[in-house]
C-alpha cells in the first residue's frame, strides 16, 4: 500500500505564483516565440496532477555548468498521469557552441559528424518551444535543463527563459531525507540511497533501459513520475505541491 | 520511429509474436506505443470498458479474470493481453489487474489492425485462443517424425504369401524359402469366407517349436501356428504397428483389410522408419540368459529413451516403448524364475499396474505389480513357490533400475498375491463400499494389465471393473475427489511458479503437478463410461464417443496431456545427456519460452478439466 503524503515543501521556492510569473514574462518579452510560449500557459496551482499536461525533458550536455558547457541533444516526450505518448516524442542533436570534449563523445554516443551536421539550437526553437508550451516540463535534476536552456537563449535572443518544472530527483530526495548514512551508520554497513534516475526507477519495478540518450532518459523520467504519483501522492494532488 | 527508441523496439523483438515481424513493422509499433504505469493491485482493464489498445507487459505481471470473477490467466514480462476484446468489438472481455508494479506498453488499435491485416504470423498468434495455440505447438513437434504420419500400407511391398492351414511343416518351410519370406499366413474357408486368416507361422516358430522339439516333417502346421492373431489395419500408422509389436512381443503383424490378409509387416520393415529402435532392446532382453545379462542391458534403455526424444517421438510412442521394455524385463525374469524354481504349481497371471499398464512409463519409475493366482490356489501348499517367484522378479527388476515400490504394491506383498476370486472381492469392495482413504491407495489397481501367464485373469478383472464402476456414483464421486488432490501450478513465470495461495516456488514436480492429475481425471471419466482401455489416450478416445465431456474437452485434454508429458520427457532426456540423474523436478527458468508459454496453456486446460470433474461427479473437496 502506498503512503499518500503531501509533496508540498520539497522545494525551496515559493510555489503558488507560477501563473503570475508566466503572465508577467509574457508581457515583458520582446520575442514573439517566447510570448506565444508564455501565453499558452494556463495551468492553475489547483489543477490536479491527473489533469495536467506534462512533457518529460532531458538534455545531454558537455558538462554540468551552463556557463561553460553546451547542450548536445534534447529529448522530449509529452505525457499525462495516464499515458506517455511515444508517437509525439522528439529528439534533436544540436551543435554545441564550445568544442565537444573528447570524453563526452563516448558518453553520449553522438559522433563529430552528427554534431557537424546538426542545427544550432536557435534553429530548432520554432519546434522546441511549441512542444513545451502549455505543459509542465518534468526533469530529473532541475539544475540542468532549465538553466542550460536559459543560458542558451540569453546568448541567442538576448533574453533568457523561465518556467515551472517537476523534478523527479527532488521528489526522491524528499522521500529519502536520510539517504546518506552517518559515519556511525556507515560503520554498521548502511548504504546510501541513490536518487539517480536508474537507481530510483528500480525502486518502482521499472525496467532497465540499457541505451543512453536524451529521449530514452526523458521517457524514463516520465515513467518514474507516473510511478511516484501512484505510490506517494495520488492523482488528485494539486500541481502547486509538485512544481518548482 | 525515432532511432533513440531502439531499447523499446528490441524488447518487443524478443517476444512472440513480435519476434516474427519485419523490422519496418516493428519500428512502426515502437513509434506508436503509449506507456502506462500501474501500481500492484491497480485495475488495468475493467469489464465492459472500451479498450482501444493491445497491452504488452514491459515489466511486472498482470492477472486476467473471467466475467464470473474467476482467475483466467497470469501474465508476465513480454506477454500480451486485450487482443480478444480488440477482435470482438473493442470491449474488455477479461478484466485485468496489476499483480505487482507493472509497466505496460499500449499498442493503439489502428496499429494492431494493420499488423493483423498484413502479417499472418501476428494474426495467427492473437486470433487463436490459448488452447488452440497449444494444439499448434503439439502438431508442430509431431510433424518431424515419419512414423507418426506414415501408414502401414506404405510398408507392404508384396502380396501376402499364404497357404491352407492343412499344409505340413515341410511344405510350409518350402513355400517360405521359395518366396524368401520369414512368415507364412495360414488361411482356410470357402465361398465368402475363402481366404480367411486363421494363423501365422514364422521362421522362429519353425526353429523353436518344430526343429527344437524334433517334430516329424509331416506334422500339420496348424499344430504349431499361433492362433491368437495380433493383426493391424492398413490405415494404421507405422508407430501403432510398432506399439503392437512392443506390447505383444511379436515380430510379424498380418495386415488385414475387410477380414482378408493384405500383407505382413515385419520388425525389419519398421526399423527403417524407426532407426535406433526400442524394439531392438526388447528382442535383446528376451535373449538374455540371466539377471546379470538383463542388468547389463538396462543402460541401453536409457540410450533408447534419449534417441527417441531426439527423434521427436511423441509421448505416446515413448511411453509405450518404455512400458514395452519394462514388460519385457518382467516377462524374461518370470521365464528365468520358472526355469530356476520349476513350473508353477497352479496357473497364474502377473499383473503390471500404474504407468506400465497404461503404456505411459518413463525413465524414473517404481515397479508396481501383483499376482493373480488360479482359484485352485492353496496357500499352505503353493504360496512358498509364488513368493519365491515374486521375490526373484522384484529383485531382478530392482537390479535393472526399477526401484522397489515404496507403497509395497508388489507381488511380494501377500495381500497382492491372491487367487482371482479374492481379487474380484477386492475390486467389488472398493467399488461398492468406496472410502476415500482406501481408494487413494488402491487407485493404482485401476490401471492394470496382464503381462505374463494367464492373461484372461487380468481380462476378467478389467471386465468386472468396467461393468461395476460405471454404475456406482458414490465410487466415481470418491475417485473424482481423489483426482482433485493434485493440482497444476496456477501461474507460471520465468523464475518461479505461483501457487494458489500466492506462494512462489522455484521448482515444481512435473509428474505430481502435471501428468498425474491428467491421467487421474481421465481414469474417472473412462471408468464412468465403461471403457476397458488403460492408456490415457485410448481412454480419451472412448470418452470422446460419449457425451461425458463438453465439446472440445477431449481434444484439449489430449493436447495438454501430450504437451506436459513431452516436456517431462525432454527434461529427463536432457538430464541424462548431461550425465545427471533424471527426475521430475523442473525449474521454470530451465524451460524455453516456448515450453513455458504452452505449459501455462496446458495447465489451464487441466485446471478447467478438474473443475468440470468436480461438478460432473459432485465431488466436493473436504475442507
Amino acid at each position: 500500500m502506498s503512503t499518500r503524503r503531501r509533496a508540498s515543501g520539497y522545494g525551496h521556492r515559493p510555489t503558488g505564483d507560477w501563473p503570475d510569473r508566466m503572465s508577467s514574462l509574457a508581457r515583458e518579452t520582446s520575442d514573439p516565440r517566447l510570448r506565444t510560449f508564455y501565453e499558452a500557459f494556463s495551468i492553475t496551482p489547483d489543477t490536479t496532477v491527473e489533469e495536467v499536461p506534462m512533457v518529460a525533458m532531458d538534455f545531454e550536455t558537455t558538462g554540468l555548468d551552463p556557463n561553460q558547457h553546451s547542450i548536445v541533444s534534447i529529448g522530449l516526450v509529452p505525457f499525462t498521469f495516464r499515458r506517455i505518448r511515444l508517437a509525439e516524442a522528439r529528439h534533436w542533436v544540436v551543435r554545441p557552441q564550445l568544442p565537444l570534449h573528447q570524453t563526452s563523445v563516448t558518453i553520449h554516443g553522438i559522433t563529430h559528424t552528427d554534431i557537424q551536421e546538426a542545427p544550432d539550437l536557435g534553429d530548432i526553437l520554432d519546434e522546441l518551444l511549441p512542444a513545451l508550451a502549455g505543459r509542465i516540463p518534468v526533469v530529473h535534476y532541475r539544475a540542468i535543463e532549465r538553466p542550460f536552456l536559459d543560458v542558451a537563449l540569453r546568448w541567442r535572443l538576448k533574453e533568457g527563459i523561465d518556467f515551472p518544472v517537476i523534478d523527479t530527483m527532488a521528489i526522491e530526495a524528499h522521500l529519502h531525507p536520510d539517504r546518506n548514512p552517518t559515519r556511525w551508520q556507515r560503520l554498521w554497513g548502511k548504504k546510501p540511497v541513490s536518487i539517480r534516475l536508474a537507481d530510483s526507477r528500480l525502486r518502482y519495478n521499472l525496467p532497465h533501459y540499457p541505451g543512453h540518450n536524451a529521449l530514452i532518459d526523458a521517457i524514463g523520467t516520465a515513467e518514474l513520475l507516473q510511478a511516484q504519483i501512484r505510490h506517494h501522492f495520488g492523482p488528485d494532488t494539486p500541481i502547486r505541491d509538485l512544481w518548482l | 520511429m525515432q532511432a533513440e527508441l531502439i531499447d523499446i523496439r528490441n524488447h518487443l523483438q524478443q517476444h512472440a509474436p513480435f519476434d516474427e515481424l519485419p523490422d519496418e513493422a516493428l519500428d512502426r509499433v515502437a513509434g506508436s506505443i503509449e506507456i502506462a504505469y500501474f501500481q500492484g493491485g491497480e485495475k488495468i482493464l475493467e469489464l465492459g470498458q472500451k479498450n482501444t489498445d493491445l497491452h504488452y507487459i514491459r515489466s511486472g505481471a498482470a492477472e486476467l479474470y473471467r466475467r464470473s470473477g474467476e482467475l483466467y490467466n497470469r501474465l508476465g514480462e513480454g506477454e500480451i493481453f486485450g487482443q480478444i476484446g480488440l477482435l470482438m468489438g473493442r470491449q474488455v472481455r477479461f478484466p485485468a489487474t496489476a499483480l505487482e508494479d507493472t509497466l505496460i506498453y499500449l499498442i493503439p488499435y489502428p496499429v494492431f489492425q494493420d499488423l493483423f491485416d498484413n502479417h499472418d504470423v501476428f494474426a495467427d498468434f492473437v486470433e487463436v485462443e490459448d488452447k488452440s495455440r497449444l494444439r499448434q505447438a503439439v502438431t508442430r513437434s509431431d510433424q518431424v517424425n515419419d512414423s507418426m504420419t506414415a501408414k502401414v500400407s506404405r510398408l507392404i511391398s508384396r502380396q501376402p504369401v499364404t497357404a491352407p492351414s492343412t499344409v505340413r511343416l515341410q511344405e510350409a518351410a518350402r513355400i517360405m524359402t521359395e518366396n524368401r519370406v520369414s512368415s507364412l499366413l495360414l488361411v482356410e474357408g470357402s465361398g465368402d469366407d475363402e481366404g480367411n486368416l486363421v494363423g501365422i507361422i514364422t521362421d522362429r516358430d519353425l526353429r523353436t517349436r518344430a526343429v527344437a522339439d524334433a517334430l516329424p516333417s509331416e506334422t500339420p502346421v496348424a499344430d504349431i501356428m499361433s492362433p491368437d492373431l495380433i493383426t493391424i489395419r492398413p490405415d494404421a500408422l507405422v508407430f501403432e504397428a510398432m506399439l503392437q509389436m512392443l506390447h505383444n512381443n511379436v515380430h510379424h503383424l498380418p495386415v488385414i483389410e475387410k477380414g482378408k490378409p493384405r500383407g505382413v509387416v515385419a520388425l525389419s520393415d519398421i526399423v527403417k522408419y524407426e532407426s535406433q529402435n526400442s524394439l531392438y532392446v526388447v528382442s535383446n532382453i528376451h535373449r538374455q540368459p540371466d539377471v546379470k545379462g538383463l542388468k547389463a542391458i538396462s543402460q541401453e534403455v536409457r540410450n533408447s529413451f534419449i534417441r527417441m526424444v531426439n527423434e521427436d517421438a511423441n509421448s505416446h510412442m515413448i511411453g509405450s516403448a518404455m512400458a514395452g521394455i519394462g514388460r519385457s524385463f518382467t516377462q524374461r525374469l518370470l521365464e528365468l524364475g520358472e526355469e530356476k524354481l520349476g513350473p508353477p504349481p497352479v496357473p497364474y497371471c502377473f499383473l503390471a499396474l500404474g504407468s506400465m499398464a497404461r503404456d505411459e512409463q518413463l525413465i524414473v519409475t517404481d515397479q508396481d505389480n501383483a499376482m493373480v493366482l488360479d482359484d485352485s490356489f492353496d496357500p499352505a501348499e503353493h504360496d512358498a513357490y509364488f513368493l519365491a517367484l515374486a521375490k526373484f522378479v522384484s529383485d531382478g527388476l530392482a537390479e535393472c533400475g526399477y526401484a522397489y515400490c515404496t507403497g509395497d504394491i508388489m507381488a511380494t506383498n501377500p495381500k497382492w498375491r491372491q487367487p482371482l476370486k479374492v481379487w474380484k472381492d477386492y475390486f467389488t469392495d472398493w467399488i461398492d463400499n468406496p472410502k476415500a482413504e482406501a481408494l487413494l491407495n488402491s487407485n493404482i489397481f485401476f490401471d492394470l494389465d496382464g503381462v505374463y501367464g494367464e492373461e484372461r485373469y487380468a481380462e476378467a478383472l478389467k471386465e468386472l471393473i468396467a461393468e461395476k464402476a460405471q454404475n456406482s456414483q458414490r465410487f466415481l464421486a470418491m475417485l473424482a475427489r481423489n483426482a482433485l488432490n493434485r493440482t497444476p501450478p496456477l501461474g507460471f513465470f520465468r523464475q518461479f511458479v505461483m501457487e494458489e495461495d500466492g506462494k512462489q516456488q522455484k521448482t515444481f514436480n512435473l509428474k505430481r503437478r502435471g501428468t498425474a492429475p491428467v491421467s487421474d481425471l481421465i481414469r474417472v471419466h473412462a471408468l464412468a463410461c465403461g471403457s476397458r482401455a488403460q492408456n490415457s489416450f485410448d481412454r480419451l478416445r472412448d470418452i470422446g464417443k460419449t457425451r461425458l465431456l463438453p465439446e472440445d474437452g477431449v481434444g484439449n485434454l489430449r493436447d495438454a496431456m501430450e504437451f506436459i508429458a513431452i516436456v517431462r520427457i525432454r527434461h529427463q532426456a536432457l538430464a541424462m545427456e548431461d550425465g545427471r540423474e533424471p527426475d521430475n523436478n523442473v525449474r521454470p527458468e530451465d524451460l524455453s519460452p516456448f515450453e513455458r508459454s504452452h505449459l501455462k496453456d496446458a495447465f489451464q486446460v487441466v485446471s478447467q478439466a478438474q473443475k468440470f470433474l468436480r461438478y460432473r461427479y459432485n465431488a466436493q473437496i473436504p475442507r
